[in-house]
């Protein structure tokens, strides 16, 4: 059992360990829904409750494989068991909230087999967190990646008006301000412990 | 036999997941009228949001359940939207097409500058300083937001820097409208020939001093128009559509030929008493 604070572990994930800045995990939903701030938020909404659902999946998963002892199968259940859970969980909105679908829906399927999803999974087995830990740093990774999104498409939504040279329009000045971004994120390395 | 755990297990997680989709798919099905999905097929897929609807789909879904008529659907051909017409059962809805009409044309070779714009090519970025390069406040800018911005092609600058409207193409979704920073665009009934091609709210010699096509607010065409067509208001002549506009009555008179008769195949025709414009090269910085 791992003995970290709740806070602590809230911190590291969304600040200090951003999953795309630190850990360049999830790069592409990064790189492809940040163009305008509205749909980077609900992009970051939609990562975070798939994060967490993902994490408690889990979390119970872990348990049970550590019971009939095969933690090898640890990574190819967690893929199948987060990609059915989201599905199920889209459905579901789809039918009780078609409101929220239409705001979340598309991103959904988008996000089920991103690498910061199953990373989430990943780390906190190997961390041996607990549900409620697990649950936090799920939480916390959701919200230091909406973090990311809004900055870089707030970024980006400036750097259409600014005249770029020739060789780095496009995606090149693009993967630079990712670059400066995530390395003045290093500046939270001294907050955690 | 170690093996025969891991495999079960998986075997079994699997299976149950499996089914739990099955039942939830039956379960939480949403129905969802197949028309939609076969009208939304027939429709150009332009996403334009000239119809009103944030896209294709959604007029799709107001199609089927009876909301609007295939008419208002600007993009489509005639065939198109027949098609639908026919294969829900409705009436098309013609519509007047409608284009978009630019309230202004006042080229290089008749509107003077008041300093020399030397940035960012485009009007939005032009017009933070200090309202653009023009000398009137009112003009286009001949940056060609608007041609840049429309997804048609239906908008080319010409040889003056003015924005020319092609009609064929254009489906009047308004893209150019929300892109003018000065706001010359409108949606108008291609059927509104008469037109007012200024935005100048200054009077005679203001206008003059910076623009030979600029209207003085003469007020000439407001009296040659019968019943009340045509009223000034702030400087400008402003025409009551609703009322038969269907004369070229009032653009005879009009001295620099602001007020025009829009032509489908010839383009702009102006009054007999305006002045020919017959300067090519552009205006140089400073006021006549």
């Amino acid at each position: 059992m791992n003995n970290e604070s709740l806070w602590s572990i809230f911190i590291n994930t969304s600040l200090i360990n951003n999953f795309v800045l630190a850990y360049f995990l999830g790069i592409c939903s990064f790189l492809g829904v940040s163009s305008k701030v509205e749909t980077g938020l609900k992009m970051g909404a939609a990562v975070t409750f798939v994060m967490v659902i993902s994490a408690l999946c889990a979390y119970g998963i872990n348990a049970l494989l550590t019971a009939i002892n095969a933690p090898f199968l640890q990574l190819i259940s967690y893929i199948v068991v987060i990609a059915s859970t989201v599905q199920l969980v889209e459905m579901f909105v789809k039918k009780t909230s078609p409101a929220l679908f239409k705001a979340l829906g598309i991103f959904l399927p988008l996000i089920t087999t991103n690498c910061a999803i199953l990373a989430v999974a990943l780390f906190q087995t190997s961390k041996g967190y607990g549900l409620l830990q697990s649950f936090v740093y799920a939480l916390g990774g959701g919200i230091g990646f909406t973090l990311a999104m809004v900055l870089m498409a707030g970024l980006r939504e400036q750097l259409v008006f600014s005249e770029t040279v020739s060789v780095a329009k496009g995606t090149v000045i693009v993967l630079l301000v990712a670059g400066i971004l995530s390395l003045s994120f290093m500046g939270f390395a001294g907050l955690g412990g | 036999m170690d093996f025969i755990i891991p495999i079960a297990a998986l075997g079994i997680l699997t299976l149950v997941l499996a089914i739990l989709l099955v039942i939830a798919n039956k379960k939480l099905y949403v129905f969802e009228d197949p028309r939609i999905d076969q009208v939304e097929d027939m429709l150009p897929h332009a996403n334009c949001g000239a119809c009103g609807y944030p896209g294709c789909r959604p007029f799709a879904e107001a199609l089927v359940t009876g909301q609007i008529l295939p008419g208002k659907c600007t993009v489509s051909t005639d065939e198109g939207r027949m098609a639908i017409a026919t294969f829900l059962g409705v009436s098309l809805g013609a519509e007047e097409k409608k284009v978009a009409r630019l309230a202004c044309d006042g080229g290089v070779n008749v509107a003077v500058n008041q300093a020399y714009y030397k940035g960012m090519s485009s009007c939005q970025a032009a017009t933070l300083v200090s309202g653009g390069g023009k000398a009137c406040s009112y003009g286009c800018l001949g940056f060609g937001d608007c041609a840049v911005v429309c997804d048609f092609d239906a908008i080319y600058m010409n040889e003056f820097s003015i924005p020319v409207v092609d009609l064929d193409k254009c489906t009047a979704c308004g893209d150019c409208v929300e892109a003018c920073p000065k706001g010359l665009f409108s949606i108008q009934p291609i059927n509104n020939k008469l037109w007012v091609a200024c935005k100048s709210q200054e009077a005679g010699d203001e206008v003059l001093a910076v623009c030979d096509v600029g209207c003085t607010a003469c007020g000439k065409c407001a009296m040659d128009a019968a019943d009340n067509l045509i009223v000034m208001k702030y400087n400008l002549p402003v025409i009551d559509y609703h009322k038969n506009h269907k004369t070229m009555d009032p653009i005879q008179r009009c001295p620099t030929g602001a007020i025009v008769w829009l032509d489908d195949k010839h383009g702009p025709i102006k009054g007999a008493e305006s002045k020919k414009i017959i300067r090519k090269e552009g205006r140089r910085i400073g006021y006549s």
